[in-house]
């Protein structure tokens, strides 16, 4: 990698060579707890330590303290700060702290030191740790998602969290913290890779996609988009010595922007960048419907249980409930609070490498789910929501669900609340393949109940034991999606990709079986999202049991969509075509060069690994 | 103890090889060795037998009257469970079709699952100790998902080793994403 073209630095980090992380890694990491803690403790000891130094510049003032004097002798464990002036241990603790800190300040560097990465055609390697050294390699294409998180201190430092989510328990890769741009660029060039497009042929396609980006935007109908594969070679050799110049340009300009104006703008900066992905969110989310789905959310009925023990409680003398219910009280306020701000800025848009998901205000965060990696999506309606029609809208994907920490379990709501419009949007993201069949559905199973939109009906004998939802319940299948309406108090939609469903169960209990149901389960990795079709008539359950355990080895057999840049339909090389450019442009030029080289030195890249219907090269992606 | 190691992890390129498929043809519905009802049996009597003689000890020691009640209870349920066990054991079916396997089981909750081959994540096979004596492994069928946990108890040992290696071979040949 030559320095050629840097603007700000920037490096290819996706290479194949090890990297570092950004130098400030260790502080945000573990030094900001550090510090946390010492704060912690100083402020706690902050009244014994006065009482000391009172004690021993002016002794005058002691007379209450000597009282104490024999008392701190021994209490160590309560007093250790008192323990060891009275001791006349001073400088030996303060010896001891100097120790701790240059101890802590060669750890953080040497854990920078040995943390390194690297990215290769088929993994994610990271070798961490001073004495126990870990090499963990995650393959690319089992990456499940990508998620940059900015959290603010990160974001001051102007460096981003890169985490890449494999299937598989505390299996993730986290890279903290890279530089906030190059964040950006790796996950690009993560995903690329990802995609099973080669490296080459993406960068044969992208140098000219990225010299027209740059130079001059009308000429987006970019030579790399022909269809002979041949004619790659050329455009991407020109391109090169474009970008020879631009290159020279480009540090030029990005220096004379100061460092403070960089971190402002990265601050202000859109959350989704809009090179990466269409401008646009598909789903706006204004602030008073945040707020007002919170407060009328699920959890406002705890708040207010919680408020009446805690009053009851304490009005009859109980102190108890005091010290058992108010930190629960403070966690529900501290949910509440993290959700709204977790929602505000909410963005959702599709780009060719998966749906990107961006969220947060000082803390920002977004998410690529790459296509194919969702294993199933539900709909639900809370019954206080009903009035204004709003939906939330949950996932399932592999590797982050069962221990659902809050912050694994935010990544599992795609759209914190919308309407049914924005549910329509979401599911034609998420669902890319059967979006127009499934289109049809949606209303029907949102709201509809019967035989309405096709579901299968569910018998009124069922009312013994769904009284409210029984009307409502029903399944209807449609271009390998199986989709499963009920509830009536919280209302569910639930959509199950037969792609990726891992098996189905049907199963009669006694009262089931005494009025002829059945219920029927379709088991899709661990996460919110459970599609049970319960009460089905046990005729209509035992044949759409064998209906989807058939289908869902069929549209396994011939799912794709986890090499989704591999596999080239001629339609959706022209589709994606107008995010060619936008797709490049973050990869700096200084990428791009070498990629020419070595798209020149392995000719014609489409040719070679394309299936042979294939007319049109695969450029982009 | 996990005896078949998962298969190793490839990057699956979407072509499956048609021709060269281990065949796998319906089996019919397969039930499993009669002798696993001894073992459920065992399994209840000492079950039965310690909570039995935990409710005798508070009788007796702490002179709980009303524990002599909930020892009989126990001891009444526990052997018309016992009693229907052969029942039970004989409900407990599975069949290999083409390209899943099927499972079955249960007289009051009744439990039917199917599972594409090429969803498995890794076979398990297990022995108890009385299961040991008789000759007799578990088979777990693992997938990605955690509720799809199929298990197939009182195989003879020798069927379960050759269960287990049929499976795999299937699996493999059938591997889809995840």
């Amino acid at each position: 990698m030559s320095g050629v073209a840097r603007p700000q630095g920037v490096v290819n980090l996706a290479d194949g060579e090890w990297h570092r992380l950004h130098p400030a890694s260790p502080l945000l990491r573990g030094g900001l707890v550090f510090i946390a803690v010492l704060g912690f403790i100083i402020a706690n000891l902050r009244e014994r330590v006065i009482e000391i130094f009172l004690a021993i510049f002016a002794p005058e003032s002691s007379a209450p303290i000597d009282a104490e004097y024999g008392e701190w002798q021994q209490d160590w464990a309560n007093d250790p700060v008192g323990g060891i002036v009275m001791n006349g241990l001073v400088g030996w603790a303060l010896l001891a702290l100097a120790a701790i800190i240059i101890t802590v300040v060669i750890g953080f560097w040497l854990s920078w030191r040995m943390h390194t990465f690297r990215v290769t055609h088929e993994a994610v390697e990271v070798r961490s740790g001073i004495l126990f050294r870990s090499h963990r390699s995650a393959r690319l294409d089992r990456i499940q998602g990508i998620n940059v998180n900015r959290p603010l201190f990160a974001r001051l430092f102007g460096t981003a969290k890169l985490e890449i989510s494999v299937a598989g328990q505390s299996a993730n890769v986290q890279l903290a913290y890279l530089g906030s741009t190059l964040a950006d660029a790796l996950r690009a060039d993560v995903l690329r890779l990802a995609s099973g497009a080669r490296a080459e042929r993406a960068h044969g396609a992208a140098v000219p996609a990225a010299a027209d980006g740059r130079t001059d935007a009308s000429a987006l109908v970019s030579p790399g988009l022909v269809a002979e594969p041949g004619a790659v070679q050329e455009p991407a050799a020109e391109a090169a010595g474009a970008d020879g110049a631009t290159g020279q340009r480009t540090p030029v300009s990005a220096r004379a922007g100061a460092l403070v104006t960089q971190r402002v703008d990265e601050f202000l900066a859109p959350e989704l960048d809009p090179d990466l992905a269409p401008p646009e969110s598909v789903v706006h989310l204004p602030i008073g419907r945040v707020i007002g789905s919170t407060v009328l959310g699920g959890s406002t009925i705890w708040a207010i249980i919680l408020v009446a023990i805690i009053v009851v409680g304490v009005t009859s003398g109980q102190m108890w409930v005091l010290f058992s219910f108010v930190p629960a009280a403070i966690g529900l306020v501290s949910y509440m609070w993290s959700r709204i701000t977790k929602s505000l800025r909410y963005s959702i848009a599709g780009t060719p490498d998966g749906v990107r998901i961006g969220h947060g205000l000082l803390s920002t965060g977004n998410q690529t789910i790459p296509p194919g990696r969702v294993h199933a999506v539900e709909a639900t309606q809370w019954v206080f929501w009903r009035p204004f029609g709003w939906w939330s809208v949950r996932i399932n994907v592999a590797g982050q669900s069962v221990s659902a920490s809050g912050d694994a379990a935010q990544r599992t709501i795609v759209l914190p609340v919308g309407t049914a419009a924005d549910v329509h949007r979401v599911l034609a993201l998420l669902l890319p393949d059967a979006a127009a069949e499934v289109e049809t559905l949606v209303d029907a199973g949102l709201v509809g109940r019967g035989d309405a939109g096709g579901f299968s009906v569910t018998p009124k004998r069922a009312a013994w034991l769904r009284p409210f939802s029984w009307k409502r319940i029903g399944l209807a299948e449609t271009a390998g999606v199986a989709v499963i309406r009920r509830g009536a108090l919280i209302r569910s939609l639930s959509l199950v990709p037969l792609a990726r469903m891992q098996s189905v169960a049907r199963s009669v209990g006694p009262i089931e079986r005494a009025l002829d149901l059945a219920t029927l389960r379709l088991h899709t990795v661990t996460g919110p999202v459970s599609a049970v079709l319960p009460v089905a008539d046990r005729a209509v359950a035992t044949a759409l049991f064998e209906r989807l355990a058939h289908e869902a080895i069929e549209r396994a057999a011939s799912d794709t969509s986890h090499h989704w840049g591999a596999a080239a339909a001629p339609d959706a090389a022209a589709e994606t075509a107008p995010g060619a450019p936008a797709e490049a442009a973050p990869g700096a030029p200084a990428e791009a060069v070498p990629g020419a080289t070595a798209s020149r030195a392995e000719p014609p890249a489409g040719a070679s690994a394309a299936p042979a219907d294939e007319t049109e090269p695969r450029h982009v992606v | 103890m996990p005896e078949a190691p998962a298969p190793e992890l490839q990057p699956e390129d979407g072509v499956h090889d048609e021709a060269g498929l281990p065949e796998a043809s319906d089996t019919g519905w397969l039930r499993v060795s009669p002798k696993y009802v001894l073992v459920e049996v065992v399994g209840s009597i000492v079950g039965m037998l310690i909570f039995v003689g935990i409710a005798l000890g508070a009788h007796f020691l702490l002179h709980w009257e009303w524990a002599l009640w909930v020892a009989g209870a126990i001891a009444v349920v526990s052997l018309v469970g016992i009693a229907f066990e052969p029942r039970r054991v004989r409900s407990i079916q599975y069949r290999l079709r083409a390209d899943d396997l099927l499972f079955r089981r249960g007289i009051m909750f009744q439990r039917q699952v199917a599972v594409p081959y090429g969803r498995m994540q890794l076979v398990d096979i297990t022995r108890g100790p009385v299961a040991r004596a008789l000759g007799l492994a578990d088979l777990k069928f693992v997938t990605a998902a955690a509720s799809s946990a199929v298990t197939v108890p009182g195989l003879p040992m020798a069927e379960a080793d050759r269960l287990r290696d049929e499976l795999v071979a299937l699996a493999e040949s059938r591997r889809a994403g995840l």
